[in-house]
């Protein structure tokens, strides 16, 4: 089992560690519901650095992005970032991922931890134009400080003035006593903040400054189940759960970051064209539990004659609604928002409504 | 971690306060920290004759769900009301506020068979 650079300071801090993606990482530390109103008021610190992050350099850098991912890599400017994914070749998804535009020829990716040689060998093999590709995964710790305090927190550590930071827009510089940190206006909470991506080397140095100066602010470490209830309620996807080798794109409602554009040849844009021209039977959807009790993952979405029409996917008792809230693929014909549905809770049968999403 | 010495105990992390021929069932402080924030407590069995390590229940945290077993056989004769609203009582006060069900007890010999606080401190260790 690996350990990030933050394994003592979540100990010292009381985390409950769980194996993850083949680390010991903190899945919660005073309680999810506390954590998860801890961002959506104040301000969190998650340790991310299960994460994985490949730079892809040389002439050919964006010629090999273009043709892996699904969204328009040729419109980030040095210092923008954008959310994407690889399609697998079959109309499926090999993960989603951050691309950051570092410089001219030089891009960062980064994917999820569980699928990281997934994604390597994925990589490799794709690279026929000879792109420059180094999996950083190891030497790269990350910390995402989310929450409406997060920018005041931040700001106290560094000359750089973060409000001049847009979202999905990025600088690297000194912040927190290290040098050298991607400084990146981006999560998975929907809450606002940053992600700070730095060396091992300056982990504990980085750690120990957010939390002494955001001590006003009543920051607090956010473990991975509170992560988890944070971006359902704001219905981003999570790989392996919402999104995966068997869904594409088009279903997942991520046409958003599938760009058919001219100047653009990608894998699966064929495919992908055509469910987005003649519409898919399928579509991932948020609902609400109108009755009590709460979906989970892989529960069947049956229609009022009991007949299944899709599957839950992700599931939670919304700590900010309070009410049980889920995604999930569900079958043409019953997509359309309000909509009456029923998800089966063991041997019950709640109703439920299709919404939009974000939950909150 | 709090083991009340008037209480029995089950290896399923259960609770139990015998007074007469009645029974009322909790899970332990032990379990509500394992599990972490409950968020729903799901019990339809009222008024049910059930058997001993019959499922009466669930009980579902933020990350898990997971079943409660009857203790003892019996009759389910009450269910805890204020669990509806306020599931995180089971985390609060998992001896007091936070009970689940009152069983009418149907063969009063298997009490003998239930944990002393003792055996359930060495249980959880």
């Amino acid at each position: 089992m690996k350990r990030t650079a933050f394994f003592e300071m979540h100990k010292a801090r009381g985390a409950k560690m769980v194996p993850f993606a083949g680390y010991e990482m903190p899945v919660e530390y005073f309680g999810i519901n506390k954590e998860h109103l801890t961002v959506r008021d104040g301000v969190g610190v998650f340790d991310v650095s299960h994460m994985g992050e490949f730079w892809v350099k040389g002439p050919k850098a964006l010629e090999f992005v273009q043709k892996v991912t699904s969204n328009d890599a040729s419109v980030l400017t040095k210092g923008k970032a954008q959310y994407s994914c690889f399609p697998n070749g079959k109309g499926g998804i090999v993960d989603d991922l951050l691309v950051y535009r570092y410089d001219e020829e030089k891009f960062l990716l980064v994917v999820n931890a569980s699928n990281i040689d997934k994604d390597w060998a994925w990589c490799n093999e794709q690279n026929t134009m000879g792109a420059e590709l180094e999996n950083a995964s190891d030497n790269i710790s990350q910390l995402a400080i989310q929450g409406p305090k997060a920018t005041e927190v931040l700001q106290k550590l560094t000359d750089i003035n973060l409000s001049d930071i847009p979202y999905y827009t990025f600088v690297v510089g000194p912040i927190a006593g290290a040098e050298e940190v991607i400084i990146s206006n981006t999560g998975y909470t929907g809450s606002g903040g940053f992600e700070l991506y730095m060396y091992n080397a300056d982990a504990e140095k980085v750690w120990n400054a957010i939390f002494e100066a955001g001590v006003e602010e009543g920051i607090q470490p956010i473990g991975l189940g509170a992560r988890d209830t944070l971006r359902l309620e704001k219905g981003f996807c999570l790989y392996g759960n919402d999104i995966d080798d068997t869904t594409s794109p088009i279903e997942a409602g991520l046409g958003w970051i599938t760009k058919f554009v001219d100047h653009k040849d990608f894998i699966n844009k064929d495919i992908f064209l055509k469910q987005k021209e003649e519409g898919v039977t399928r579509r991932l959807r948020g609902f609400v539990l109108e009755d009590k009790g709460i979906p989970r993952h892989d529960y069947e979405i049956i229609n009022d004659q009991d007949e299944v029409i899709g599957r839950v996917t992700s599931g939670t008792m919304s700590p900010m609604l309070k009410q049980g809230i889920g995604m999930g693929y569900i079958n043409k014909g019953y997509t359309k928002f309000d909509t009456e549905i029923f998800i089966k809770v063991r041997n019950r049968k709640l109703k439920a409504k299709v919404v939009k999403i974000p939950f909150v | 971690m709090n083991i009340p010495e008037n209480l029995k105990y089950t290896k399923d992390h259960e609770w139990v306060l015998v007074d007469g021929d009645v029974a009322t069932v909790g899970i332990t402080d032990f379990a509500q920290g394992e599990l972490g924030d409950i968020v729903f407590v799901e019990i339809e069995t009222e008024d049910e004759d059930l058997d001993k390590e019959e499922v009466f229940g669930t009980i579902e945290a933020v990350k898990t769900v997971s079943d409660m077993y009857m203790p003892l056989s019996g009759k389910v004769m009450e269910v805890n009301p204020e669990l509806e609203g306020q599931p995180d009582l089971v985390n609060k006060e998992p001896y007091e506020g936070g009970w689940m069900i009152k069983i009418q007890i149907s063969d009063s010999s298997e009490i003998d068979s239930l944990l002393s606080a003792e055996d359930y401190k060495n249980l959880v260790g």
